[in-house]
């Protein structure tokens, strides 16, 4: 009996979402990323086309985060002052696709920055890196709404990706991303059903689907890491069984979940058979990646300069094309 | 039977004899189906039918079993590409490699002492892996009989030149390590060695068409304990190798793939193994041999494995009984949650974080979350007062005072009703219970 592969044939792709733009395009980039478009499962070249590798962003702040690990003193303690220096190391030293920006000095219960100095933070790190920015608020729905629009508004024609928008409350940045020609990330609560409604309810305000990321809220490996990888591949599998709303690029905050867990920080003396500290927060991060990759993640936020270095890796490596 | 009562009932001699004990052939095939019958009640059934029926009968992928008692490590049987239509079966076996020129003796014990507790769970690695790199029969030997001594746990012999195989295999075959490998070279004298010891085989081909053919081969040797290695070792490819053997044993019954599947990884530098091995992991390796071994690398590959392997149609609960976070004492919190695995971790994990002793009390809500509870009906203020009666929460403490989950503050009002214990609302996240509690309970 001779062997024969089993290809897929299927009837749809990924959408594509470009983020950034160059001068001729009405930015400041130096180049421009584009996501999606896969034709086929994660890697599996020989049955489709793969056009974009998933990249790795690193996650930058608007001010020196209080609670991050001190393993991370020797990589940023030097930056954390001044986010735009602290973007340019990460591009520059540590080889990020793209940056990250979380506005959580905007949190009332921090910093409450207001939404014109945020616009400020995001514009100085636009002028000290040349590739594409991502943009998150502090995740507080009602400061969000204000600063996220001036945010905005004030970088029209950059093609930002900023997040996020949620089911019950999606209107303002959606409104924002239309009017200044950004991207949004559309976030549902591991919920496959409120994935699609969500970029329903964004497509009809007529913000195009070339312009939407899919974010399914991830969890860190052993708090559910399990739940997002089927939700995503769900997703991915209708995606190119011809379901236009899951068929758009992921996004997933893996830095910002492993770093909050024990695993990645508790000390070796704390819990002696769990081995050495900064390895396995380092391990933790980048586990937590690999899976979330061959789930179908085209963007991977990350923090550990050393994770995020693995896991460029085997994306490259994930990239040659392979034949059956 | 995995068929249908028409698909056997097309096998069947179709003459109505009645010899099976059923009026109709179409019966026989029906109760066939149903598990209610055997095939061997018809004597008048053809030798191809019986093959046919008996091969879609058997599983699409082989169990094969490594090792002895109660660390023996089971492979295969497995019939989903995706966990989330059904689940996955057989957690992947890591084999950690050990070479015969190393000390074997320390690197066994050092082994056998990888075992990690978290989330109310017990982790291990599950072999080793000893290759002759000696090329020394007798080395290999002595090294097999240090593994054997040393460990319970299963184990994997790795040599391709038979001879020192059979010195090895024969010394320490009670143990039924996995033989690696049967390779076009060697098939034939592997394949008898491996009946002969009764130990389960490798097999390592030349790339996928190559591995189809020679597991035909030894089949047709009359050995189906097998466990398949395309050859490949690029990691895009053995993901791809790895992609083919599942879809083509679970989609096409292509019975040359129908056994597990290893995989190697290649990296020298520790964390890249880590992460490559987690590619193969997450994609459909039966068993990986890695060299990784330090407990920081291995814990977070067993935790994937643990995780990816859970049934999605089941979540893990934890018992519904009073935990002490800390040194408490009667003035201590308490924080009401659920027995949901997840969710009682997490916030197991902030109680403990947040350095103030308190009592955590986990609702039986089914094993389900808190804002799922809270919408299916199972955490109310009368759950909740059950939860409080049963653990006897009142003589735990000398105040009367609960802390809600922030998602559920709407429960607050039957709650102190229920309960006559006073509510104060908790923060919404567990990641907000450090500070929560700093302010509410701090010195």
């Amino acid at each position: 009996m001779a062997f024969n592969a089993v290809k897929e044939k299927y009837r749809s792709k990924v959408g594509e979402v470009t983020l950034g733009a160059t001068k001729e395009q009405g930015g400041t980039r130096g180049y421009t990323i584009t996501v999606g478009g896969e034709g086929a499962l994660p890697f599996l070249h020989f049955e489709g086309e793969i056009p974009n590798r998933p990249v790795v962003a690193l996650e930058v702040w608007d001010h020196a985060p209080a609670d991050w690990n001190a393993c991370f003193d020797s990589y940023f303690g030097d930056v954390y002052n001044d986010a735009a220096a602290w973007a340019k190391k990460c591009v520059e030293e540590y080889g990020a696709d793209l940056i990250v920006l979380r506005l959580k000095g905007a949190d009332p219960d921090i910093n409450d920055a207001s939404p014109e100095d945020c616009a400020k933070v995001v514009k100085d790190v636009l002028a000290a890196v040349e590739c594409p920015l991502v943009v998150l608020g502090c995740g507080k729905e009602e400061k969000d709404n204000q600063v996220l629009p001036v945010v905005a508004e004030e970088t029209s024609g950059e093609n930002l990706l900023i997040g996020v928008a949620e089911q019950e409350n999606y209107k303002s940045l959606t409104a924002a991303c239309m009017v200044h020609k950004h991207n949004i990330i559309a976030q549902s609560p591991i919920d496959i059903n409120i994935c699609k409604q969500l970029n329903i309810l964004i497509t009809e305000m007529n913000l195009p689907d070339d312009r939407i990321v899919i974010d399914p809220t991830i969890a860190a490996l052993g708090y559910g890491l399990e739940y997002g990888y089927s939700i995503m591949e769900r997703a991915r599998n209708g995606a190119l069984q011809g379901d236009k709303m899951l068929g758009l690029p992921m996004i997933g905050n893996v830095g910002f979940e492993v770093w909050r867990t024990k695993e990645a920080n508790a000390s070796v003396e704390d819990f002696p058979a769990w081995g050495e500290q900064e390895p396995r927060g380092i391990l933790w991060e980048a586990t937590t990646a690999t899976a979330l990759l061959q789930a179908g993640m085209d963007i991977v936020v990350m923090r550990h300069p050393k994770a995020a270095s693995l896991i460029k890796q085997n994306i490259e490596e994930l990239m040659v094309a392979n034949e059956v | 039977m995995g068929l249908t009562g028409l698909e056997i009932f097309k096998q069947l001699p179709k003459t109505n004899t009645g010899d099976c004990g059923f009026p109709t052939c179409l019966a026989f095939a029906m109760a066939l189906a149903a598990g209610k019958t055997s095939l061997d009640k018809c004597p008048h059934v053809s030798e191809e039918a019986k093959e046919a029926l008996g091969a879609a009968a058997a599983p699409p992928i082989k169990l094969v079993k490594v090792g002895t008692g109660d660390h023996a490590v089971e492979m295969g049987d497995e019939t989903e590409l995706f966990r989330h239509d059904k689940r996955f079966y057989h957690p992947t076996a890591l084999a950690v490699l050990i070479e015969d020129t190393e000390d074997v003796a320390a690197r066994v014990a050092a082994f056998d002492e990888l075992e990690f507790d978290r989330v109310g769970l017990h982790f291990v690695t599950d072999m080793v892996a000893l290759q002759c790199t000696s090329g020394d029969g007798a080395k290999f030997k002595a090294a097999a009989e240090a593994v054997a001594a040393g460990t319970q746990k299963p184990f994997v012999l790795i040599c391709e030149d038979v001879a020192a195989m059979e010195t090895a295999a024969t010394a320490v075959a009670d143990k039924k390590p996995l033989l690696y490998a049967a390779t076009n070279d060697n098939y034939e004298a592997m394949t008898e060695l491996a009946k002969k010891l009764e130990c389960p085989l490798a097999v390592k081909g030349n790339g996928l068409a190559d591995l189809a053919d020679l597991v035909e081969k030894i089949t047709k040797l009359g050995y189906k304990e097998l466990v398949l290695d395309s050859g490949n070792r690029e990691t895009s490819q053995v993901l791809a190798d790895l992609t083919q053997i599942r879809r083509s044993a679970v989609r096409k019954r292509f019975r040359p793939f129908g056994y597990p599947a290893m995989a190697f990884t290649t990296k020298d530098d520790p964390m890249e193994e880590v992460v490559q091995a987690g590619v193969y992991l997450s994609k459909y390796a039966g068993m990986i041999v890695l060299k990784a071994s330090k407990k920081e690398e291995i814990l977070p590959l067993v935790s994937w494995r643990q995780n990816l392997f859970t049934d999605p149609q089941k979540p893990i609960q934890v018992e519904a009984k009073a935990v002490a976070v800390g040194d408490v004492t009667p003035d201590s919190p308490v924080y009401i949650t659920t027995n949901f695995s997840l969710t009682y971790y997490i916030v197991e994990g902030e109680v403990e974080g947040s350095k103030v002793p308190a009592w955590i009390v986990p609702v039986n809500t089914d094993g389900i979350s808190v804002l799922t509870a809270w919408a299916a009906g199972k955490l109310t203020g009368d759950s909740i007062n059950k939860a409080l009666k049963e653990n006897d929460m009142e003589s735990k403490v000398n105040h009367k005072t609960l802390v809600l989950p922030g998602y559920v503050a709407v429960l607050s009002g039957s709650t102190e009703e229920e309960t006559g214990w006073k509510v104060i609302v908790g923060p919404r996240e567990a990641a907000g219970i450090g500070k929560f509690a700093k302010d509410n309970f701090g010195k």
